[in-house]
């Protein structure tokens, strides 16, 4: 039963494949890329009654002095690929796929998006995201890329497109009775804009959703504008309730002036979660999972990727390097996090490290490392419930540490306790992710 | 011999969905079918798609509104039907002229993987020119009234096309060897996932494009998903012969037959490796004559199709099946005039009467397309 007065908690699962996150090391760590990886992590989430999985995107291999970077997981599949077979064996479960608004064009995305709607009966989700480096560009026709503001431009008209194209069908023109199949004229459309000039006719019946959830993650000033105008649901990288709170605040606030209400968009931080049974052995837990995310290895490629240098001569263990970092020089290609004020960054490392006395792997363990919830099931429910009746965020997309078993914990642990303090569903009350969202059909 | 079905819409015939073929944008109408495909043993299932609305005329849109319009993208209902079936061959259409050769070459690869080695690929060139409008990034030629009276015609107008979609295959096929089978590693004492040097850029540069790559996606359980193509004049021919395992061919007699394999002979004697041979059939199975006739008064018109049409019992078929299959073909694909009415009647009829004659397999001996079709899994094609 839903407690009175309190907001329920939304919870995600993201499949991992990028970055750190996965100790691959840990003999437990299966295949990042096998079907039943896919399967058994999304059905967890599903018996765990999340709203939905996601799967990130990334469409270039990282590389890391001139080479495809080795340290991190790697490889990844066509995440409407997978989804599409994920539909067919969940029955509730949201499915959300990343797919970048500028290596894509809006009639071949809508209609994709719109058959995993189709598929699934409602469940279909699309976290919309740009690209920013040429690097990328590099395998596409369109090739190049788009300066930063051009980004959000595109992105915006895309979407605006996207949904011309969802609407160009409406709720049953699919008659099929007597001699006519559909109604005349259906999949009309035509729009000419700065970034796209089209007209035709759209291929795909409307869905079950009409139009699929929208996904907006990025914290910039236009990306918290443009979520506030179109998104649905919004990820954060504020998994601390400090920086989280005035997040939280300051996109909520923009809903208004759009005609919104604060409900109607979801604001969900990227989280991660370590749970034993006392506090002290999870802690411990965390240490250890720390130390398999930042490898003696990943440790010297981190500082590399701030430093702009070759610093593989440095012991992981001792003090950081004397020498100066090179700002212009990007030695870790395709990797977002390292791509900007690293001069900064590396001052802030450095006196952190001068601070706590810290090695090269402590600082980065500490800087990369940590861990969002940590502690008892019991620990970690009140800190979720906390977090969120805080207004710190509407819930979480956890992000597991294991493939496949890494969601396992959070499911038969914490999720109970938070459905017995009625701040999570203990069933699916709908059949859409709309409905799981609580989000107005349209 | 091998066997397919291409799967479509409502069936080929234009008034199949007056039959009640069900609700042909969910998900569950492609999941029986398939699955009735699967128990009969098939190769593959086909499935059609384009980025264009259907239409009765080969090169311009229509307007009419009494036959199939819409449909879901064939790559992702092949991806559903994925984790309910075990053995059967998905095969997607996707078009190559307005897509991104990268996505495809993932899309195409990931359902090899959520498959377990049971992916392949049609890929198809955008012939109608309004499709362009669609993607507004550059124009494609406008086949005229008298062109498409002839297939060679046709081809010739393609011929750039076909070209780039060349181009297009060998950027997708590269992408699918860039990644060696053991390229993961896990070594734990270097801190290495994997092993940089078995994970190659391709440096694709055509006329048309330039892929960097390596792929996102690593190399497919079949290390190459089965490509495959259909043609009906000589520049397909050539495309067939330099990027595909498998053609779709449409003779109309036993006549036909021979001249096309002559034909197709010649573009792989100049232009490439072996291919197996299917001819393409659009079948109506009965017992009693007379259904053809009375989807054609339904539709106004009679139905006439690019392949031969078929219209008799289960036992004509094999019969027919039998005798071009002496003639040298490989296979066919047969495209069922009405779903699921002559799907059934394929794996609940023709099946056991070709089993009967020892023509066809009666179980799977192998999980893989590759396998059903006796292609032996391919080493990592480097580049030179």
């Amino acid at each position: 039963m839903s407690a009175p007065g309190k907001k329920q908690v939304h919870l995600a699962a993201q499949l991992p494949g990028i970055h750190n996150v996965t100790v691959w090391s840990d003999p437990r760590s299966e295949s990042q890329i096998a079907i039943d990886s896919f399967v058994r992590l999304a059905r967890t989430a599903e018996r765990g009654k999340f709203d939905f999985f996601f799967l990130a995107e990334g469409l270039r291999l990282r590389e890391h002095k001139g080479r495809v970077y080795e340290l991190d997981v790697v490889g990844r599949p066509d995440n409407l690929t997978v989804l599409a077979a994920l539909a067919a064996v969940t029955s509730r479960l949201g499915l959300a796929a990343t797919v970048n608004a500028t290596f894509n064009e809006p009639y071949e995305v809508a209609r994709r998006l719109s058959t995993l709607d189709h598929l699934s009966g409602g469940r279909a989700a699309w976290n919309v995201v740009t690209s920013y480096d040429a690097f990328t560009g590099e395998n596409f026709r369109r090739g190049g890329f788009l300066a930063e503001a051009d980004r959000y431009d595109r992105a915006a008209e895309f979407l605006q497109v996207a949904r011309l194209l969802w609407d160009s069908w409406s709720d049953g023109d699919v008659l099929a009775e007597g001699s006519e199949f559909v109604r005349a004229g259906v999949g009309q459309f035509v729009h000419s804009g700065r970034h796209f000039n089209i007209s035709g006719r759209f291929t795909t019946p409307r869905g079950p959703q009409g139009r699929p959830v929208i996904i907006q993650s990025g914290e910039s000033e236009v990306g918290r504008e443009f979520a506030a105008a179109e998104a649905d649901v919004i990820f954060s990288k504020y998994d601390r309730p400090a920086d989280a709170r005035p997040f939280y605040r300051d996109v909520k606030a923009r809903l208004a002036r759009h005609g919104r209400a604060e409900a109607s968009l979801k604001i969900i931080p990227t989280a991660t979660v370590v749970i034993a049974d006392t506090d002290a052995e999870a802690a411990a837990y965390s240490a250890e999972i720390s130390r398999g995310q930042v490898s003696p290895q990943t440790a010297i490629a981190h500082l590399e990727a701030i430093w702009g240098r070759d610093l593989s001569s440095y012991d992981p263990d001792g003090p950081l390097p004397e020498i100066d970092p090179e700002p212009e020089s990007l030695v870790l290609k395709g990797h977002s996090t390292f791509r900007k004020g690293r001069a900064e960054t590396a001052a802030k490392w450095r006196a952190l490290a001068a601070e706590r006395g810290l090695s090269i792997r402590e600082l980065v363990i500490e800087v990369h490392g940590g861990h969002t919830f940590v502690g008892s099931p019991r620990t970690v429910a009140d800190a979720i419930d906390h977090f969120v009746q805080t207004d710190g965020a509407d819930g979480f997309v956890f992000v597991p540490h294991l493939t496949p078993g890494g969601l396992d914990d959070l499911v038969d642990r914490v999720v109970p306790l938070l459905q017995e303090k009625g701040v999570f569903r203990g069933d699916y009350s709908g059949t859409t992710l709309r409905d799981h969202l609580g989000l107005e059909a349209l | 011999m091998h066997l397919a079905v291409a799967l479509d819409g409502a069936g080929w015939h234009p008034a199949a969905w007056r039959s009640r073929a069900g609700d042909l944008f969910s998900a569950g109408y492609w999941l029986d079918l398939v699955l009735e495909a699967e128990r009969g043993h098939l190769d593959f299932v086909t499935i059609e798609d384009g980025l264009g609305l259907q239409t009765a005329r080969f090169h311009r849109p229509d307007d009419r509104t009494d036959q199939v319009r819409g449909r879901l993208d064939a790559a992702l209902v092949a991806a559903f039907v994925a984790p309910l079936t075990t053995h059967i061959g998905l095969v997607p259409t996707t078009d190559v002229t307005h897509t991104e050769p990268f996505h495809v070459a993932t899309g195409i690869a990931t359902l090899d993987h959520a498959s377990n080695g049971r992916a392949g690929w049609r890929p198809q060139i955008a012939s109608r020119a309004a499709d362009a409008s669609h993607f507004g990034r550059r124009t494609t030629p406008q086949l005229t009234d008298t062109d498409v009276l002839d297939p060679e015609s046709i081809a010739r107008r393609m011929r750039p096309l076909f070209a780039e979609a060349v181009d297009v295959v060998e950027v997708v096929r590269r992408l699918w060897d860039s990644w060696a089978d053991d390229a993961e590693i896990r070594d734990v004492a270097t801190g290495r996932f994997i092993d940089a040097d078995r994970v190659r850029h391709i440096d694709f540069v055509g006329e048309h494009f330039s892929v960097k790559g390596p792929a996102i996606t690593p190399r497919p359980p079949q290390g190459q998903p089965v490509v495959a193509s259909l043609a009906h004049a000589s520049t397909p021919f050539e495309f067939a012969a330099a990027c595909s395992d498998v053609v779709f061919l449409t003779p109309h007699d036993g006549a036909g037959i021979s001249r096309i394999l002559a034909q197709v002979d010649d573009a792989v004697a100049r232009f490439g490796r072996p291919l197996l041979r299917f001819a393409d059939l659009v079948v109506f199975l009965d017992d009693t004559p007379g259904r053809k006739a009375r989807l054609d008064a339904l539709s106004g018109t009679e139905f006439t199709s690019d392949a031969a049409v078929f219209a008799g019992t289960p036992a004509a078929l094999a019969d027919l099946l039998v005798s071009w299959h002496a003639e040298g073909l490989d296979g066919f694909r047969l495209r069922p005039g009405a779903l699921p009415h002559d799907l059934h009647a394929i794996t609940r009829a023709v099946v056991p009467e070709l089993q009967r004659r020892g023509a066809f397999r009666t179980s799977y001996d192998a999980t893989t397309l590759r396998g059903h079709l006796r292609l032996p899994r391919p080493d990592r094609r480097l580049p030179i």
